[in-house]
């Protein structure tokens, strides 16, 4: 017999070149504006979705690829009225549905729609405590609205995921937002800081926290997390800017994970297409199973014949994959460099000049809410030159 | 049982409906898959799960497991890794107790 399990040691989450997570981004349409959003700043550019068959073909070749867990996302995936009907495919297809909504949409008769549709787990998203602050930050009436989804998923007997993003308008309400957590009785919590993307990114001296408010957080939530022992599973995404250790990354750059944009393009996460200078493939080109396997965006970065000093010759290497390649891009000029947020990094200093930048006593700037043209990006592409490092 | 107690052999266990466990083609082993997450199981893991199924006490699993493997050195210590593995998922949600 097999030696029986006691220990992690056993377990596996390695998806020996299998992407075990099918993100599907149905839609970038959403009823909110949230300024830290992770579509791309031009989301209503993309009209073009694909179709609810084209949508069935991505699940059936995601299956056959060995693809476990599906994530129905967006935008608001509920915008779609489709969603019930990919949700009862998936399930036949035997993949673990999850719905990742703002809950804007979500009626008692949708949620028996989708429970009888198969559909496994809700993550809700939620961005604090209190009603009139959650509907300033998502720029509509919405809060009342997700506490009433939030019982109805609980009610109907969904796994429910509470997903929380912090910011410095909310990280000092942790103690209520966890109440909150507890009250709603979810399975669940993701209390995270954001990642500085796109809207984020363009809102970033706005909405990053203080040192103080993070460590404050991560003390509070880890009380949390050992009261709820065996109620509730907490996971706290620490914040990057101030860890001196970079993220590891969607666990490595096209490792587990593949991301369908609602244009049909394949990403390697969600937020590839801010690295300007690569193409991404379409599914209305290509097989899933070439875009995983062949195509060179999910090569670009796999394994670890791409990396540069200091990562090449590091032992954090194995833990951390390097980081973020989209951060990389965004902050240094070149993707395949060391993730910014790594001390070890040469440009680490980017780091330390934003936070500078986002506390120096000044007028504080309106938040630009996610909206159609909201900005323009007719003029922007990516970087002219990389920097040097000083 | 409380959360932290050690299993009993007359307890009888079930998947926590919050997992759903099953067996995966393409990972050639049981799969247990819950809220963004997956664990694959070994052999060994995949055999005492299956057998969760809320009606048999634990000393029937391990007269099972003891069929299957009858191999006399791993049967040795078979039900004390058995008990440490029910203990572990337990502790990590997987399994409860039949009420």
């Amino acid at each position: 017999m097999p030696v029986l399990p006691g220990s992690d040691s056993s377990l596996s989450l390695d998806g020996q070149g299998k992407p075990l997570w099918l993100c599907c981004e149905l839609t970038y349409r959403c009823p909110l504006a949230c300024p830290w959003c992770s579509n791309p700043l031009d989301f209503d550019l993309y009209r073009d979705e694909l179709s609810t068959e084209e949508w069935k073909r991505v699940l059936r070749e995601g299956r056959e690829l060995g693809a476990l867990q599906l994530g129905f996302t967006g935008g608001e995936p509920l915008v779609r009225k489709d969603v019930e009907e990919l949700v009862a495919e998936a399930s036949e297809l035997g993949y673990y549905t999850n719905l990742i909504t703002s809950g804007m949409g979500l009626t008692e008769k949708r949620l028996v729609a989708l429970k009888q549709a198969g559909l496994n787990q809700i993550q809700l998203s939620i961005q604090s405590c209190d009603r009139d602050l959650t509907d300033k930050l998502v720029g509509a009436k919405a809060h009342k609205h997700k506490l009433e989804v939030a019982r109805l998923i609980k009610a109907h007997g969904f796994p429910m995921v509470l997903n929380v993003p912090t910011i410095r308008q909310t990280l000092d309400r942790t103690e209520d937002i966890l109440a909150m957590a507890e009250e709603l009785k979810a399975d669940y919590l993701e209390y995270v800081q954001i990642q500085y993307y796109n809207w984020a990114w363009l809102n970033r001296d706005e909405l990053l926290p203080t040192r103080e408010q993070v460590e404050r957080a991560d003390e509070l939530v880890k009380a949390f997390r050992e009261r709820m022992a065996g109620r509730m599973t907490i996971y706290f995404v620490d914040h990057d800017y101030y860890m001196g250790r970079p993220k590891a990354c969607m666990n490595g750059w096209g490792t587990i994970h593949f991301t369908i944009a609602p244009d049909g393009t394949g990403l390697p996460c969600q937020e590839a297409r801010v690295i300007k200078d690569m193409d991404f493939p379409s599914v209305r080109d290509h097989s899933l199973e070439w875009i995983w396997h062949d195509s060179p965006a999910f090569n670009r970065f796999r394994g670890e014949s791409w990396m540069k000093e200091p990562c090449r010759g590091c032992p954090e290497r194995k833990k951390d994959f390097g980081g973020c390649r989209c951060q990389a891009y965004l902050l240094t000029g070149d993707a395949a460099n060391t993730d910014p947020a790594c001390a070890l990094s040469p440009h680490h200093h980017v780091i330390e000049a934003a936070i500078e930048d986002a506390f120096r006593p000044r007028v504080h700037r309106p938040l630009v809410m996610r909206r159609p043209r909201a900005v323009s990006t007719a003029f922007t592409g990516g970087w002219d030159e990389a920097p040097s490092p000083p | 049982m409380a959360a932290d107690a050690r299993v009993q052999l007359d307890d009888c266990f079930e998947i926590n409906p919050m997992y759903l466990f099953r067996w995966e083609e393409t990972q050639d082993s049981h799969v247990l898959l819950y809220p963004e997450g997956v664990v694959k199981l070994n052999e060994g893991a995949g055999a005492i799960l299956s057998r969760c199924t809320g009606d048999k006490p634990v000393a029937r699993i391990i007269e099972e497991l003891k069929e299957i493997y009858s191999d006399p050195e791993s049967n040795a210590t078979l039900e004390k890794s058995l008990l440490e593995f029910l203990e572990v998922s337990h502790a990590r949600g997987w399994i409860k107790l039949k009420s």
